[in-house]
């Protein structure tokens, strides 16, 4: 599918969590568990687009789900429902979901939840089965708008809500056919790594400072056993047998 | 009224993609018909494939950002077997951007980029992120000479050097370059810059420098195209910053017969589009009948 690049109309930005915000935009959009677009202010006093995930689409729509990291992300959370912002996408590929009636594991750390919500709902819609794995610093967020056939576990490093600890302690591949992961590099690498040594097929949604989004500059490369790979063009999905993650 | 030559070469008009910024065409042409450019230059080529850097290649700064890519690049010979017919087919010029890590690479690149289904090549001798090569011959016009002298010999096609905003001293390098055989000059690459991550109290890049563009660079490289476009009878294509049709015409005016436009098509993946109708519709306002005429004014 080839991107677009276009001014949307936001319809909805608002405070999730602590420093955690919903965006919305009006795009018409075929968007595959995964992809992400990247967006832009058109008189942002920060200079680079910024790669989002997508976290919802209902294909007239697009949700993102971001974290005020940066200036960036700040300049989005002041932005106005009404307010016009630079877009262009679906980038990059996905993560595989073709399967039926698996028994399937999704794994997040933080911020790393946006694209694994709609993956997760994606993987119930193809008949499989989901647990979900959420790990936060703090208080949960968006794990009430789960699907109810999904199974959900979290935890809470500070020990607010769910398990008191780290994600990676209580998650255990072997019950699973098929494990998909997004957050902090050192889980996802625990997660790749326990997935490897039980030869479960592992996907890992990599994330990293990019500039032109599509592929063209070679900024946003990751480390695999195939030499240095685009995360925003052959990723951000890699077979996590191939990632050479580094924390 | 757009069309400008150079170096022999017909360009429909006088804004070229520059190197690094659009890998081979591939990307961008889903954005947009790019046989609506004057040419497109090709991420930087090496004889041999390059894997480019490790570490975190790209830094924002205020107006720009820094990268440290490093030369990636499949090598010379998979361009040709798998990139080049492609861009030929966008009905563009296109322009070999050439780098080496020593004079022997440079050369064996230049071979093969001579043979083959190129319009020009401009000789890198610009990029900052590489440990061996690169810019080390653009610092100093001696070294800059040596290069340019074999790969001279080796070359037929029209010859272009892109110079490194970091050489000791620009103008006497590119009257040098004209001297030993260059058919025209580029500049500028990026600039040598640093960054520092304060709360990890390290550099940000591996190779603690990197190089800077975007338009914070622009005053200071429409300076050095005007003093450079002085000193030569060459043409000199300008860059550095170009963010809008304004800053190409300013470049025009300070001597350089054609733009390059990098670093901004990652903000606006069109930007090239609309700075080609700006110059058109202000050369209409302000009645330039050609380039040449818009050209070295100041």
């Amino acid at each position: 599918m080839p991107y677009e690049y276009l001014e949307s109309n936001i319809l909805l930005n608002h405070k999730i969590s602590e420093d955690i915000f919903e965006m919305k935009v009006e795009l018409k959009n075929i968007t595959e568990p995964g992809q992400f677009f990247m967006l832009r202010k058109n008189d942002s006093p920060t200079f680079l687009s910024r790669p989002l995930s997508v976290y919802y689409t209902d294909k007239k729509t697009v949700s993102f789900l971001y974290q005020i990291k940066g200036k960036g992300t700040q300049v989005f959370s002041l932005m106005n429902p009404g307010d016009k912002i630079d877009i262009m996408g679906p980038l990059g590929n996905s993560f595989n979901t073709d399967f039926c009636g698996k028994k399937t594991a999704v794994v997040s750390g933080g911020i790393g939840i946006a694209p694994m919500v709609y993956l997760a709902h994606e993987l119930i819609k193809n008949g499989n089965s989901v647990d979900f794995y959420c790990g936060f610093k703090g208080m949960p967020y968006c794990t009430d708008i789960l699907d109810k056939k999904i199974k959900v576990f979290i935890s809470s490093q500070e020990g607010v809500a769910g398990y008191h600890g780290l994600i990676t302690e209580i998650f255990n591949p072997t019950a699973y056919e098929s494990v998909m992961t997004c957050g902090p590099v050192p889980m996802m690498k625990i997660i790749a790594n326990m997935c490897q040594e039980k030869n479960i097929l592992c996907q890992v949604s990599m994330e990293q400072h990019m500039a032109c989004g599509m592929g063209a500059c070679l900024v946003c490369t990751c480390e695999t056993e195939h030499g240095m790979k685009r995360v925003c063009k052959d990723g951000p999905v890699f077979d996590g047998k191939e990632l050479i993650l580094n924390d | 009224m757009t069309e400008t030559n150079i170096c022999g070469i017909d360009f429909k008009n006088p804004v070229i993609a520059a190197s690094g910024t659009f890998g081979f065409g591939r990307e961008f042409s889903q954005a947009y018909d790019l046989s609506k450019l004057g040419g497109i230059c090709t991420k930087g080529l090496t004889f041999n494939p390059r894997q480019g850097n490790k570490g975190i290649r790209c830094c924002e700064t205020a107006s720009g950002m820094i990268n440290s890519v490093g030369l990636q690049n499949p090598g010379i010979q998979s361009f040709l077997d798998t990139d080049l017919a492609f861009m030929n087919s966008l009905n563009t010029v296109i322009i070999a951007n050439l780098s080496g890590s020593s004079i022997q690479e440079y050369v064996q690149g230049a071979e093969l980029l001579d043979s083959s289904k190129i319009d020009i090549i401009e000789l890198n001798i610009s990029c900052p992120n590489v440990k061996e090569g690169g810019m080390n011959f653009g610092i100093k016009t001696q070294s800059a000479v040596q290069v340019l002298e074999q790969v001279r010999k080796a070359v037929s096609k029209p010859l272009i050097v892109k110079l490194s905003p970091n050489a000791e001293d620009i103008v006497d390098m590119a009257v040098n370059c004209e001297k030993n055989g260059a058919d025209g000059i580029s500049l500028v690459n990026t600039f040598k810059a640093m960054a520092i991550d304060i709360y990890k109290k390290k550099p940000v890049f591996k190779n603690i420098t990197a190089g800077l563009s975007g338009p914070c660079i622009k005053p200071i490289a429409l300076r050095m195209v005007y003093e450079v476009s002085k000193a030569v009878k060459i043409p000199v294509l300008g860059m550095g910053g170009i963010s809008c049709w304004q800053d190409a015409v300013e470049f025009i005016m300070a001597g350089a017969c054609a733009v390059q436009v990098g670093t901004m098509n990652f903000i606006k993946p069109d930007i090239c589009l609309d700075i080609v109708k700006g110059i058109e519709t202000f050369m209409i306002k302000n009645n330039f009948k050609s380039i040449s005429e818009m050209k070295s004014i100041i």
